[in-house]
């Protein structure tokens, strides 16, 4: 059998031009009044997809969400579920289930009545219907409480109860409003590896909505990164992280630096950009920036490396001063104030325990990239 | 806080308590008195208790006052009911905050006032007076206070309940019948047990729109005391303030008991 990793680094089916959308959003609009929540977004999501739509409260990741399970209706736009338009079709006859960000388990059924409810409306054997609700139980381990009712049970027994009434009808696409939101941390981590292997098993097409940008790194196979009810980028994490399609995405996933400046000279591959103080950085793979535009070069902070003296053969080195330490044990973040007032972090990890180039606060330093640690936007 | 009893705390609340239910135990007292006079003390006896299961008048008004709270009571508790769900749940239809109004209006209204007007109706549309109009005219009266009582739990209800069952494939109807229902059932049990007790001791109303042949409890007691004041009205309220007392205690300590298992149950889930 293959492992979870090698299976997920084959599925890939957004490069495959020949394979069959399965969740389609075409021009959708919604409108609340006066307020547009989504506008004139179109994604395309493939079959057994784990897909995350991460962005801030407010940006039309859930209203999204919830006209893809009926309770609101596009102003305007189509929806596809493999292949078929969903408009007019209730939320009770749609082959999709939701798990509610509150988990909206019913409070006057136990565990098990719960798991059974969407089972027993399709009109399911009553023996099946146990035989099922056993299986779910197995599944999120929460056999000893099937009598329980919600109040008796913990957060995360609450959400494992909510995630298994949620897949017990077998869905074809199932749903997720923020399903780890009201978890504490730690309980939080290991549940993502609990949905990633459950998604797995069940082969399963999971959407879900978060603003936790870990969450949604961790987890998805593809993440649409939205901002006032528009589509900014759709990719996997670590294009995402590492070739962001905007100023917007590289700020809003994970921490960057980012100079502004203008393309002063470009080459076929490279660009060179000057800084408003004059501070020159060379880069490769400069993409589709021109001469003279008005850019930013956006480099994360662990690909930013810092020295007391400086570095040779690196192309690009700036001199500083040593503004900031946090020491967080596996590593070091340092805020290097540049001649210019800018202030860059960098990031370096701690693998010795004693470092051989301690460097303190308002010590001179240098901090190196090489030309292909960064990108350049140009929106 | 000072938790120490204070004499004026004792006096004030001794008073109060006095002016409660002095009249009350008064009441209860003479009830068991042997003297057919009601104010002078003759001796105990429960020989009223027994005149009054004799007494044919005052128990058919007891059965018509029973029957009609049991009907207005129903009636009224499915009509406030759907009109608490109307005024939660369609929020944006035009003269919603006069319609709100409207329904709460008869809490405020004089009785006579509803009366009165009840009266005009039944008299208008040609209805002859009797157990028919003086259920109409409880089912109106007490509508208002079901709907009350229900709205105030609807406010709370959390939506995404029926959106869940919506979901999971239940129809709007079965998403009524086996989530809304059930989860605001406490609340319908409560206006209905609160729209009986209205109709129960309902004097006013009941005396403008009943007819002959439909004469509740309070009408009989009423009238019997304008010609004095046998101690038989005092066995027969006797027992309606046990029966009355009953169902408060017996709700309550219920009510208690839930609420000590609900702790328990969420501190025992908070460990496990």
């Amino acid at each position: 059998m293959k492992s979870l990793g090698s299976i997920r680094r084959d599925f890939a089916p957004w490069n495959d031009p020949n394979a069959k959308p399965y969740i389609q959003f075409e021009n959708v609009t919604k409108r609340f009044g006066d307020f547009v929540a989504v506008n004139n977004l179109s994604l395309t999501i493939y079959e057994r997809e784990f897909f995350a739509l991460l962005g801030a409260s407010g940006c039309g990741k859930s209203t999204l969400l919830r006209m893809l399970a009926g309770f609101e209706q596009p102003t305007s736009g189509r929806i596809l579920l493999d292949g078929e338009n969903l408009a007019g079709t209730p939320p009770y006859r749609r082959p999709v289930n939701m798990m509610f960000q509150s988990y909206a388990l019913f409070p006057h059924m136990t565990v098990e009545k719960n798991i059974a409810f969407g089972l027993k409306q399709e009109g399911m054997p009553r023996a099946d219907v146990e035989k099922r609700v056993a299986e779910m139980l197995k599944l999120v381990k929460l056999e000893p409480f099937a009598k329980r009712k919600p109040h008796q049970l913990s957060g995360g027994q609450r959400q494992r109860v909510a995630l298994a009434r949620s897949v017990a009808k077998r869905p074809k696409v199932l749903l997720l409003d923020e399903p780890l939101g009201a978890l504490d941390k730690k309980l939080r981590e290991e549940t993502q590896f609990e949905l990633m292997d459950l998604q797995q098993e069940l082969g399963l097409t999971f959407v879900v909505v978060t603003h936790d940008q870990e969450e949604a790194m961790t987890m998805a196979d593809r993440i649409a990164i939205m901002d006032k009810g528009e589509v900014m980028q759709v990719a996997t994490p670590a294009e995402v992280y590492e070739a962001p399609a905007s100023r917007f995405v590289a700020n809003f996933v994970g921490n960057v630096n980012m100079f502004e400046g203008k393309v002063a000279e470009r080459t076929e591959k490279n660009a060179t950009i000057t800084g408003a103080t004059g501070a020159q950085i060379l880069v490769e793979n400069a993409g589709d920036a021109s001469a003279g535009a008005n850019v930013a070069f956006a480099i994360r902070p662990e690909k930013i490396r810092i020295s007391s003296a400086k570095p040779d053969g690196l192309a690009n080195a700036l001199e500083g001063e040593v503004y900031d330490i946090a020491y967080l044990g596996d590593m070091t973040v340092y805020h290097v104030k540049l001649s210019d007032g800018q202030i860059v972090r960098a990031q370096s990890m701690n693998a010795a325990r004693i470092s051989d180039d301690p460097l303190t606060w308002n010590d001179r330093a240098w901090v190196s990239f090489r030309p292909d640690a960064g990108v350049v936007l140009t929106r | 806080m000072n938790t120490t009893w204070s004499r004026f705390n004792i006096t004030s609340i001794t008073m109060g308590f006095a002016f409660l239910y002095l009249p009350i135990v008064l009441l209860v007292v003479f009830s068991f008195n042997e003297s057919k006079l009601v104010t002078v003390w003759g001796g105990f006896s429960t020989k009223w208790y027994v005149s009054l299961f004799q007494n044919q008048a005052l128990m058919d008004a007891a059965w018509v006052t029973i029957r009609v709270g049991l009907i207005s009571a129903t009636v009224a508790t499915v009509l406030g009911t759907l009109a608490a769900l109307a005024l939660t749940r369609y929020t944006r239809f035009r003269g919603r905050v006069l319609f709100s109004g409207m329904v709460f209006a008869p809490l405020v209204m004089p009785e006579v006032i509803t009366g009165l007007s009840l009266l005009l109706l039944f008299v208008a549309v040609g209805l002859d007076r009797g157990f028919f109009t003086l259920t109409l005219a409880h089912i109106s009266f007490t509508m208002c206070f079901v709907a009350v009582v229900v709205q105030s739990r609807l406010v709370t209800f959390d939506r995404s309940l029926e959106e869940a069952a919506m979901d999971l494939g239940a129809s709007p109807v079965a998403t009524f019948f086996q989530v809304t229902l059930p989860v605001i059932l406490p609340a319908i049990v409560s206006g209905w047990m609160l729209a009986f007790t209205l109709s129960l001791d309902d004097l006013v109303t009941s005396s403008f729109t009943s007819g002959p042949g439909a004469t509740t409890l309070p009408m009989k007691i009423y009238s019997q005391v304008r010609l004095g004041v046998t101690p038989e009205i005092n066995a027969a309220c006797t027992i309606l303030i046990a029966i009355v007392a009953t169902g408060v205690i017996i709700a309550s300590v219920v009510n208690k008991r839930r609420e000590v298992q609900r702790l328990r149950d969420e501190q025992a889930a908070l460990r496990g």
